[in-house]
């Protein structure tokens, strides 16, 4: 095991205790070195909190989150960041950036506190606007750019993190047919050429079936299952995560398994 | 701000022209222009003003300074208020990039959350209630509005961390606002209950004035402003993230609640220190900030000293105009900051959108 989540557990607004939501309760993962992992399940069922708890982004109430057989809790927050990086649901800047400076800001947990980024840093983001096909975009406003540009542009900025893990958060969501196809494309050339490893969290079983070669599956912020895609992915399953009766096959010319839903049990 | 011309999108890396406009190079370029503007008006402000002055008698040793009425106007009148008004300038934009980055909003001034409201309270109360007292190297008002901006500050803090050690941005913005308006109204209250001349006194006051009739003040606001500005100097890179979101900031190593709470209590200094030298002076904290943006960029690596720089020119010139457009009468210069920048402000609103 590589990133792995001993029983992690999580509520939000502890602290106070008002309106205290329970997001995980004692959740283990093992991710493996190189692997592409989905995290599949329900709204609400914990997908982007576990994603946070492995990035180090927020610290589990319990249970610990390691990475290499060391916990999270006793690296620095650059230190982390300098092995994980992450790409969240969405990026809002408050300021016009340009997008070669929202790539760059990538470099951040490399640089000290006084040091600017230099020519290599400068080489490593246009590197990586290159990768996501980017690159003509470099000194355009980061706001003025569509949906599937900005979401390309905020994995550019998480590939100059230069990070072997890379947590993506739903990055297809709101994408049209033909980026979701393209992203899906980068994502498994990160895997297999950079040998990167990669968990992802969605909604789209599709996605997640042709790209994931292991599958955590949530519900209610508990595990109920994982293991190799091509095991855990069937219908059972997705009726107990879902409530929704589907048929699950593979597909002749796509060669991975498809999800159909036909009809909603309750 | 456009660092690479559009040879550049047809995706051929051009490295070499990249290093030439590095973040380095523009940092230096920048404060090379911005320093020197700030200087040339820091030197050019004192000679000039309604009383044409000779600087070779200024400067001359030979004249008892009783007698020599030109050192007197330089050194006296207008050399401490031209300093006040380079230290003002110079703290109240740079406190409005922090503010701006760490509240993730463009609109955010320095005195968005109540340090202006409480300095100003502060100062009323010793200005009605006249308290004689004096704090060792201040005079009472600067005194009592430091402690007004200090007694705010706390408060909005305690209230924006009661649900856990972070700081919640919204509540923040919420308390200062509210706390703003409650202390207005406090202010309001203990001016109804003041006198003619204390009234006077008071609103002249609130509009904000650079005429500090000596050095002493300044000397007790500058180790402030130095505090302030050592910490501000920790901060760009994650106000870049903090401005992109919080957890894309911690995504990227940053410690948000430290840096959170380090702009927050740097910024606040820099105000307080900056409205109890010289009353709460509007508009230099946000028509500044937004100024510089519009030519370097928003990168606040070059953004904070740019406007560091920048706000010490524009206050420094502002006090100018105040001083000579209706000479002989001198019109303080928070009018000037706000007729100049409420405009232009609106302008900035309606081209960029």
């Amino acid at each position: 095991m590589f990133l792995n989540g001993d029983r992690v557990s999580y509520t939000y607004n502890r602290r106070t205790g008002v309106e205290a939501v329970k997001a995980l309760r004692e959740v283990s993962v093992r991710v493996d070195r190189g692997s592409f992992t989905g995290l599949i399940g329900p709204n609400g069922c914990g997908k982007t909190t576990l994603l946070k708890l492995l990035a180090g982004v927020l610290s589990p109430d319990a249970g610990s989150v390691s990475l290499d057989g060391r916990a999270l809790a006793t690296m620095s927050k650059r230190h982390v960041a300098r092995r994980i990086a992450v790409v969240p649901q969405e990026t809002h800047p408050a300021f016009e950036y340009t997008v070669l400076e929202m790539a760059l800001m990538g470099r951040h947990p490399h640089l000290g506190a006084f040091q600017l980024e230099g020519p290599a840093d400068l080489a490593i983001a246009r590197e990586a606007l290159t990768a996501t096909g980017t690159s003509h975009l470099a000194e355009r406003s980061y706001m003025s750019l569509s949906g599937g540009e900005k979401q390309r542009v905020v994995i550019a900025s998480a590939l100059t993190q230069s990070a072997e893990v890379l947590l993506l958060d739903e990055p297809t969501a709101s994408l049209d047919l033909g980026y979701q196809l393209e992203i899906g494309l980068l994502l498994q050339r990160l895997n297999r050429e950079r040998s990167a490893t990669l968990v992802m969290a969605t909604h789209d079983l599709n996605l997640a079936a042709s790209l994931c070669d292991t599958l955590v599956m949530m519900r209610n912020g508990r595990v109920i299952a994982s293991g190799n895609t091509t095991e855990v992915l069937t219908s059972a399953m997705v009726r107990q995560l879902y409530d929704v009766e589907a048929d699950v096959r593979v597909h002749e010319l796509a060669g991975h398994l498809t999800v159909v839903p036909l009809a909603r049990l309750s | 701000m456009t660092t690479l011309d559009s040879a550049e999108t047809d995706g051929t890396p051009l490295p070499r022209r990249a290093s030439h406009s590095s973040i380095r190079g523009r940092l230096t370029a920048t404060i090379l222009v911005f320093g020197t503007l700030a200087l040339a008006t820091c030197v050019l402000a004192p000679i000039l003003g309604t009383t044409p002055i000779s600087l070779r008698r200024a400067f001359d040793p030979s004249i008892p300074f009783e007698q020599n009425v030109d050192a007197q106007i330089f050194f006296v009148a207008r050399l401490p208020r031209v300093l006040a008004g380079a230290l003002v300038g110079s703290a109240l934009a740079a406190a409005g990039v922090v503010f701006q980055a760490m509240l993730r909003n463009p609109l955010a001034t320095p005195f968005t959350l109540g340090v202006s409201a409480g300095a100003s309270l502060g100062a009323m109360l010793v200005i009605v209630l006249g308290g004689a007292l004096t704090f060792g190297p201040l005079s009472t008002v600067p005194a009592a509005s430091l402690a007004g901006a200090a007694a705010a500050t706390a408060v909005v803090y305690w209230l924006a961390t009661r649900h856990g050690h972070a700081i919640s941005t919204s509540v923040l913005l919420l308390a200062g606002v509210t706390l703003n308006s409650f202390l207005s109204a406090i202010i309001m209250f203990v001016q109804y209950l003041a006198d003619f001349a204390q009234v006077y006194r008071a609103a002249r006051w609130i509009m904000g004035d650079l005429d500090i009739g000596g050095y002493d003040t300044l000397i007790a606001s500058l180790p402030l402003v130095l505090v302030a500005f050592v910490l501000f100097a920790l901060l760009p890179s994650s106000l870049n993230l903090l401005s992109v979101g919080k957890d894309a900031a911690a995504a990227r190593g940053v410690d948000v609640s430290q840096a959170q709470r380090l702009a927050f209590f740097s910024a606040s200094l820099a105000t307080a220190a900056a409205v109890s030298l010289a009353g709460p002076i509007g508009f230099v904290g946000i028509v500044v900030p937004h100024l510089v943006r519009l030519m370097v960029g928003v990168d606040h690596r070059i953004v904070l000293p740019a406007s560091a720089l920048f706000g010490a020119a524009f206050l420094v010139a502002c006090d100018l105009v105040a001083r000579t457009i209706l000479a002989p009468v001198e019109i303080p210069v928070g009018i000037v900051t706000a007729m100049i920048g409420g405009p232009f402000f609106l302008w900035l609103l309606v081209h960029k959108s």
